[in-house]
């Protein structure tokens, strides 16, 4: 119930919002965009991260902000400012992320946030890239001897109530004309306690967090095995707001410019050998030839700062993800058998 | 025949003495004598084996690697007959300080202390003077400067980057020290004859206020509030919050002070204005010390409830003490340790409220001698 009508007034929010925008349209001076101009002014990129997701954003032991989203934000920061390290991690709620985002009191909402329709139509929020492409998987016992998701028809199934999951496998289910029970528990470790000691046959979330799951078990992690469906699309992406389309390409391009890199075998390491390269790709990127930072109202250094200081998308998988014992998978390089693919810089 | 009844004087060490009281409490009859053997076996039994989880086979300390990951290997396989406190020793500066800056963490550690002090120095009786006020103002500036920072040559840390104890203590003594003032003045307009304006504000803001739980409150603070302020204009998400439990604080702590107030005989304001006293006069002499006397139990038990409540603030991403303590273990090397944590976490949750149920205790014993 409460659902629904926080959706209807995040609607009726946003709406208002564009509307305030409308009335008032950016200033032109300057690099053209509100939010670049702010950041710039501000001397640091606020960014919306999670409260708390392995892998994605959580503060380790010393507090700093790690994973592949805090590593997105610092993406950004590298483009826009010159400095990965100029970044206000903001953690947010599931609940509190999109007026965050709304109300200006972030600049760009990087959260593992499902890219969807209704998301992008109601809110007022548009999404920039993915980073990652999820989706919703089985974990099961391997003494249970369960090889796919098809053997499961009346089983017990362990997910947390009130989450695109849960809506997932209901509509899994009833496509293959099985039956399920769910057993609904909304706090993480009590979730998961249940399915290791029996309560349900299978538990069900999104596939990285599985994968962290069963990796998080140490020694008996081989006791435990991911089914090879993957039942529902989860790219989870960065988020923008609408009307400001010039930070929408920094934000994108960011983004791809890390890509690039990785495609072009350019990391942290070895970019300052590239300085006298002949590949074209390599000297745009670097912004050693060509205007590209230019276009998007950012120094022409802006992919060499990324890169330098971030490192590209492969290296910032292997530094957040990879520890966690996930393949890299779908997330790999288009070349490579994976879905990302880097428009051409140029 | 004198002899053996002088002798008859001193009562056998069976009806006196811890034997004599056992005897008498726990093993009067058959049933009891069974209750008392069959707790007494279950209580042992949970100690001796909570001694062996948490001490004897416990593991303290795991190696650290290059990168400061720490390889929790020994704490999995002492999974179930052993605690790991290496979680702990692990996670402990997180826990308490949550992301404030890792060089600078002996700030908040002293703010911490400076808290505690400021609690034990207003406990003392001796200190219930006017320089009070001015110990406090100290102390609070000191928490300000050693917390921001950016004077004195200490480096600014802004407050989204505060986390963990300093919170906690921050939002329930700021909490509660505004509530508190407010809670007198709503239950006294509340209370007014004369100022029916005044008594319908104060009836409103209560009624209001205690008519939705405080979960709403932080999100109407959280998600509502920034939608309303113009462009560009963000009211801290610390600030936001500590305002909301201010306010609700100071709803139930004011219906606390309505009911010392109405337990008072009216022959008390009726002497008062027979004196002549003006109406702050006879609140401030004569009303106010016998009702909030009267209201000690009550008015800790809010105290205590709402030093608890302020980890509510999890919900709008303020890593408070307990949201530090959850985020610790979502790191993937440390989840399923949790238990460990949420002990620690409980340790120092009862630690204070402990003291200050006991403290009040102790201020209703001085205060009550004068109707014993």
């Amino acid at each position: 119930m409460f659902r629904s009508t926080r959706t209807r007034g995040a609607a009726l929010f946003a709406g208002l919002l564009l509307t305030a925008g409308l009335a008032a349209p950016a200033h032109a001076e300057g690099s053209g965009s509100a939010t670049l101009d702010a950041v710039r002014a501000r001397g640091q990129l606020v960014c919306g991260v999670s409260t708390g997701v392995p892998g994605f954003s959580l503060p380790d032991s010393q507090g700093v902000t790690r994973g592949i989203d805090a590593d997105g934000c610092r993406t950004i920061a590298a483009a826009a400012l010159g400095d990965a390290s100029k970044v206000k991690f903001v953690p947010l709620t599931t609940t509190n992320r999109f007026t965050a985002l709304q109300s200006g009191e972030v600049d760009v909402l990087i959260r593992s946030t499902t890219w969807t329709l209704a998301r992008e139509g109601n809110l007022g929020l548009e999404f920039a890239w993915v980073n990652y492409y999820d989706g919703t998987g089985f974990l099961v016992k391997k003494s249970s001897g369960v090889k796919s998701a098809k053997e499961m028809d009346g089983a017990t199934i362990c997910v947390q109530p009130g989450t695109s999951t849960e809506l997932a496998i209901a509509d899994y289910y009833r496509l293959n004309n099985m039956k399920f029970t769910p057993i609904l528990i909304q706090d993480l470790p009590e979730i998961q306690n249940a399915f290791l000691s029996g309560r349900c046959d299978a538990y069900s979330t999104d596939g990285s967090a599985l994968a962290t799951f069963r990796f998080s078990q140490g020694p008996k992690a081989d006791d435990l095995v991911l089914l090879p469906e993957i039942i529902s699309k989860e790219p989870l992406g960065v988020m923008v707001r609408k009307g400001d389309d010039k930070w929408f390409d920094v934000a994108r391009w960011s983004y791809v410019a890390a890509l690039t890199a990785e495609e072009n075998g350019v990391t942290s390491q070895n970019i300052d050998s590239f300085a006298d390269s002949k590949v074209p790709d390599i000297r745009r990127l670097l912004g050693l030839e060509g205007e590209l930072g230019k276009a998007l109202g950012l120094d022409n250094k802006w992919a060499y700062n990324i890169v330098k200081q971030v490192g590209n998308y492969g290296e910032v998988w292997d530094r957040n993800i990879t520890p966690m014992g996930m393949p890299r998978g779908i997330n790999n390089l288009w070349n490579k058998g994976g879905l990302q693919y880097a428009p051409p810089m140029r | 025949m004198s002899g053996t009844a002088l002798s008859a004087i001193r009562p056998p060490a069976i009806v006196l003495g811890p034997w004599g009281w056992a005897r008498a409490n726990l093993f009067s009859s058959w049933w009891s004598t069974a209750v008392t053997l069959a707790l007494g076996y279950l209580i042992l039994r949970w100690s001796l084996d909570f001694v062996v989880w948490g001490v004897v086979n416990a593991v303290w300390t795991v190696p650290v690697n290059a990168q400061g990951k720490a390889d929790a290997t020994a704490c999995y396989s002492a999974k179930g007959v052993g605690a790991c406190w290496a979680v702990i020793a692990d996670k402990y500066r997180f826990i308490l300080f949550g992301r404030y800056p890792y060089d600078l963490q002996w700030r908040p550690a002293v703010c911490i202390a400076l808290f505690i002090g400021l609690f034990v120095v207003s406990g003392l009786r001796a200190f219930w003077r006017k320089e009070l006020a001015l110990i406090w103002l100290v102390a609070l500036t000191a928490i300000g400067i050693l917390m921001w920072g950016g004077v004195l040559g200490l480096a600014y840390v802004p407050q989204d980057m505060w986390g963990g104890l300093p919170i906690t203590l921050i939002l329930s003594t700021f909490g509660l020290a505004f509530a508190f003032p407010l809670a007198v003045l709503v239950a006294l307009g509340r209370r007014s004859t004369g100022l029916p304006a005044v008594k319908l504000l104060c009836v409103l803001y209560v009624e209001l206020i205690r008519g939705v739980p405080l979960v709403s409150l932080l999100f109407m603070s959280s998600v509502m509030f920034p939608l309303f302020m113009p462009e560009g204009v963000n009211i801290d998400k610390l600030l936001r919050a500590q305002i909301a439990i201010i306010l609700f604080a100071g709803a139930y702590l004011a219906e606390v002070v309505r009911a010392g107030l109405q337990a008072l005989p009216k022959g008390q304001q009726e002497a008062a204005d027979a004196l002549g006293l003006t109406y702050w006069q006879k609140t401030g002499f004569i009303i106010l010390p016998q009702a909030l006397r009267v209201v000690i139990p009550p008015l800790v038990n809010t105290f205590i409830g709402f030093f608890k409540d302020t980890s509510l603030v999890l919900i709008i991403g303020i890593f408070d003490l307990l949201t530090a303590g959850k985020i610790a273990i979502s790191e993937p090397t440390w989840q399923g340790f949790s238990t460990e944590v949420y002990i620690v976490l409980a340790a120092i949750y009862f630690a204070f409220c402990y003291a200050m149920s006991k403290y009040s205790h102790g201020l209703e014993r001085t205060l009550d001698r004068a109707r014993r």
